[in-house]
């Protein structure tokens, strides 16, 4: 089958890659980009571990053909540090020991992140349902959402 | 040490791999490559029960793109009927439960696997392998397995003189059990149910394996010991442990569930076989339909007490799922269930039987939950009927340090007592519940371990520290190290490293299982410190030209003491290794050793659900988890132990099981129809952190990762109980269960 070629942005830069219409963002990232930050858990959108956001909306990215990504804006996690500095959710998530193995975290971070951008007050239970499509089988979540009110509060008060 | 002026230990210091997980540089088992690689797949039986007449994998091999096919046939032959014991595993059913041999054993076993050029073609070559079978009638529940007609999996394990599926027992006992029922003024009995679970962890099982022509193999992958993937890949594959380097990959969650091996020796032998590395990834339904799960069960529970609270006698009965293959843990369940109590007659039988399921694989505390949970509702029936609050009644009724335990030991210094008290006085146990509200508790135990560890700490040429131990770190335990570390040599705690060393790096070290890493690793390490500091105390003695004895260590310095105090200025680590080479070369310190002591852990928990009756859904409304931790190095991630063993405690009470259709197959082998409990299901979970030393370990640490999740199950189905006033013997006590129930 002839591989189609995209021309998309990654965390600001621009990026082209050869892609099978089958393949979804995820196979490119990890396969063919070597960006194995983004997880792979269940493949099937019931997890989040692959959470990218795609023109500012959180996706699945194994949801998502790699070919639908033709002059798009993705984010993942390893856009999130800017200028070697963490973003303040990394930030808080360490400080608020929010993971332990970990393998969540990167799905998390960027689905957090996505709802400060829209809400930089969210309560309690608006975290809560806004994380509900990322799983961790680690923390029992806790810390996870103190990290993000810490986060939140961090954000409100340099605003 | 006077504990307040600890500078590290207790202190919730940031992990030092934390950079590399919040940023996605760290690297799991699925996220490296080799130049070459190429990828492999497993086939996988269509059948739960059925015998191999042969394998014929001809077309498979001719296929463009396809490097090697991988049947048992490449496996080392152990006999069926033979024991070949590595550690709690018996080899005989690993290698067959990696590769069957004879017969397949349930829908998902692997027959075969096939290296490609790329996934696809791989399965596509795995669907051209040939497989005659001659196919069985299968037992999937444990009542369809023990029957007499029963299909049976192994049949030349006998119980009672005849072929059976159950394949072990186990029996506790004190006191005489008769009289102490006929002591009682009332005995309540009852039976239960539990479902089987899954781990869950999210990282699926995944290797990159690549052996040389002269068999020099490297495995990368992610596991709960390098050292067992070591071993178990050599015994299958016949390459012996010094060829071998098993490399820890990070790991994405364990819990019991990656203590064995499942792709390391078959990736290994299609490498051997293609001269290639050879990468394996298992999906989400792979991990499902033949990995893991724990044992689903069915018990009986028998308590009698007198009126004035005392209990007499207490009687369980546990038949555990072990899947294919022998290995339930009914030590998990017949030995600890009993454990808070002091009770003077007491009887409990293990009874382990196989079925047409994946083999079971340990979970958090194996066996455990499914022992307290028969045992926790019936203590709260006892109580009610007696009509005494039931954290009074087990506070009654408790083990204390000299208690006779009914699985043996006679218990040392211990906390289970402080977590009622601590449960008692909390203020979750007097606040309001709303109508159809309820509030349980449960307690639990879980025996904890310690074995065989290894540890290196290195003084870095610039004067810091690098410490390196042999046990992947899945929940944070480098940073408690670290914090010993650092405590120890009287360093700020960022001037330490922590690393986990492969097989060829680091003296054999037992698997992180059990809640012994943190336990033994300290030990260890705070030995290895220890010579360090006694070196660099030496090596000061050299500069200064002085008794060694006449130093002492502290706040990271040299100091002389004694007669000499003050004639010398402190010399500081960062000054001593300057000198290192001089005074008599690199400075540095190992320590292994099969370590002893870990005490067991118990915890006492109070939980509160709301039941919508409309929906048959409980929900956790609050949920209050004390526990003896020993001594927190860490306190924020003993916390985080806590949490997420109740919550998987709260998955496994309320929604999750394994469903088996009626071919035998497994009907929900992924997160939409296996719902684990996602973060708007849950409060925040409030824990207690007890503290009663271990006096065998030098820190005080007991294991914290196993215990949490034993008393979830009976705590909930106590607040039920108490929300709505009924019973249920069952678990997951899931919406259409709740609803059947209520319109009874
Ligand atoms: S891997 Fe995409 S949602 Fe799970
Ligand atoms: S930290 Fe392990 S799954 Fe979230």
């Amino acid at each position: 089958m002839a591989k189609i070629q995209v021309k998309t942005k990654i965390n600001g830069e621009e990026t082209e890659f050869l892609c099978q219409p089958y393949d979804t963002v995820l196979d490119v990232l990890r396969k063919d980009l070597n960006m194995t930050g983004t997880k792979e858990v269940c493949s099937t959108g019931d997890c989040g571990a692959c959470s990218i956001t795609m023109d500012g909306r959180l996706v699945c990215s194994c949801l998502v053909l790699a070919a639908e990504t033709e002059d798009k804006n993705i984010e993942t996690i390893e856009g999130m540090a800017k200028n070697g500095k963490f973003n303040v959710l990394q930030k808080t998530f360490l400080e608020h020991a929010a993971l332990q193995c970990g393998i969540c975290t990167p799905g998390m971070l960027v689905a957090a992140k996505s709802l400060l951008e829209k809400n930089t007050n969210p309560t309690e239970t608006e975290i809560r349902y806004w994380l509900a499509g990322n799983l961790c089988r680690c923390t029992g979540y806790d810390k996870i959402v103190k990290a993000v009110q810490a986060a939140a509060e961090e954000i409100r008060e340099n605003a | 040490m006077n504990e307040m002026d600890n500078k590290w230990i207790g202190k919730n210091t940031i992990r030092p791999d934390g950079a590399d997980k919040v940023t996605g540089r760290a690297e799991y088992a699925a996220d490296t490559i080799m130049p070459g690689m190429i990828w492999g797949k497993v086939l996988r039986s269509p059948h739960p029960h059925a015998t191999i007449k042969s394998i014929n994998t001809k077309k498979a091999e001719k296929l463009d793109g396809v490097f090697s096919v991988a049947t048992s046939a490449d496996c080392v032959d152990f006999p069926v009927d033979t024991p070949v014991i590595l550690g709690i595993q018996d080899i005989r059913w690993m290698a067959r439960n990696v590769l069957a041999k004879e017969k397949v054993l349930f829908h998902g076993h692997p027959i075969a696997a096939v290296a490609a050029r790329t996934e696809e073609i791989a399965e596509k070559a795995c669907e051209l392998i040939e497989v005659d079978y001659d196919v069985h009638p299968w037992a999937i529940e444990i009542d369809d397995a023990i029957k007499p007609d029963a299909p049976i999996l192994h049949d030349f394990i006998k119980f009672d003189g005849k072929p059976s599926n159950i394949v072990g027992t186990l029996e506790h006992k004190k006191g005489n059990i008769e009289e102490g029922f006929k002591d009682a003024d009332i005995i309540i009995e009852k039976e239960f149910e539990t479902a089987a679970v899954h781990q869950g962890y999210l990282e699926t099982h995944a290797c990159l394996v690549s052996v040389s022509p002269d068999d020099k193999t490297i495995i990368w992958s992610s596991s709960q010991g390098q050292f067992m993937v070591r071993a178990m890949t050599s015994f299958i594959t016949g390459i012996p442990q010094s060829s071998i380097r098993a490399i820890p990959a990070e790991i994405g969650g364990g819990f019991g569930g990656k203590t064995i091996v499942y792709l390391e020796p078959v990736a290994t032998i299609l490498s051997k076989k293609s001269g290639r590395p050879v990468k394996m990834v298992m999906t989400r339904e792979e991990v499902m339909r033949a990995s893991g799960p724990t044992s689903g069960s069915k018990s009986k529970v028998k308590i009698g007490a007198k009126n004035d609270g005392k209990i007499t006698a207490a009687q369980g009965t546990f038949y555990l799922q072990a899947g294919a293959f022998p290995g339930a843990p009914i030590r998990g369940a017949a030995g600890c269930c009993l454990a808070p109590y002091d009770i003077p007659n007491a009887h409990t039988f293990g009874y382990d039987v196989v079925s047409n399921r994946s083999k079971v694989a340990a979970y958090r505390a194996p066996g455990a939950p499914i022992g307290a949970y028969a045992v926790e509702c019936v203590i709260d029936e006892v109580a009610e009927a007696l009509k005494i609050c039931p954290l009074e009644f087990r506070l009654k009724n408790a083990a204390k340090q000299g208690t006779k335990a009914v699985h043996g030991p006679t218990y040392p210094v211990m906390g289970y007592v402080e977590t009622l008290e601590a449960c008692l006085s909390h203020p979750h146990y007097k606040a309001p519940l709303k109508k159809l509200q309820g509030r349980g508790y449960a307690s639990g135990f879980w025996f904890n371990a310690g074995g065989e560890s290894s540890a290196q700490v290195n003084i870095t040429e610039d004067g810091n520290v690098v410490v390196t131990t042999g046990h992947p770190d899945i929940g944070g335990s480098r940073a408690s190290i670290a914090n010993i570390t650092a405590e120890l040599l009287g360093i700020d705690v960022n001037r330490v490293s922590v690393l986990i060393g492969d097989t060829a790096s680091i003296g054999f070290s037992n698997l992180t299982g059990g809640s012994r890493v943190l336990f033994a690793s300290a030990l260890v390490v705070t030995e290895s410190t220890n010579q360090v500091i006694d070196i660099l105390k030496d090596r000061a003695s050299k500069i200064w030209n002085i008794d060694k004895e006449a130093i002492e260590w502290e706040n990271g310095q040299a100091r002389p003491a004694g007669d000499n105090a003050g004639k010398f200025k402190p010399l500081t680590l960062v000054e001593l290794a300057e000198k290192a080479t001089p005074t008599g070369g690199p400075i540095g310190a190992g320590h292994q050793v099969n370590t002893v002591g870990a005490e067991g852990g118990f915890a006492t928990h109070i939980c509160d659900v709301e039941v919508d009756i409309e929906l048959g859904i409980a929900r956790v409304i609050r949920y209050t988890a004390a526990q003896d931790v020993g001594k927190a190095i860490h306190p924020a991630y003993v916390e985080g132990q806590l949490q997420g063993g109740v919550v998987q405690g709260i998955g496994w009470a309320l929604n999750e099981e394994y469903i088996y259709n009626k071919e035998g197959k497994l009907d929900n082998p992924g997160f939409l129809d296996y719902r684990i409990p996602v973060c708007s299901d849950l409060p925040m979970i409030d824990t207690i952190l007890v503290e009663v030393p271990n006096p065998k370990h030098p820190q005080g640490v007991r294991g914290v990762g196993e215990v949490p999740i034993v008393p979830p199950l009976s705590a909930i189905a106590n607040a039920i109980y108490n929300a709505i006033g009924t019973r249920f013997y069952s678990l997951p006590m899931s919406p259409p269960k709740i609803l059947e129930k209520i319109s009874d």
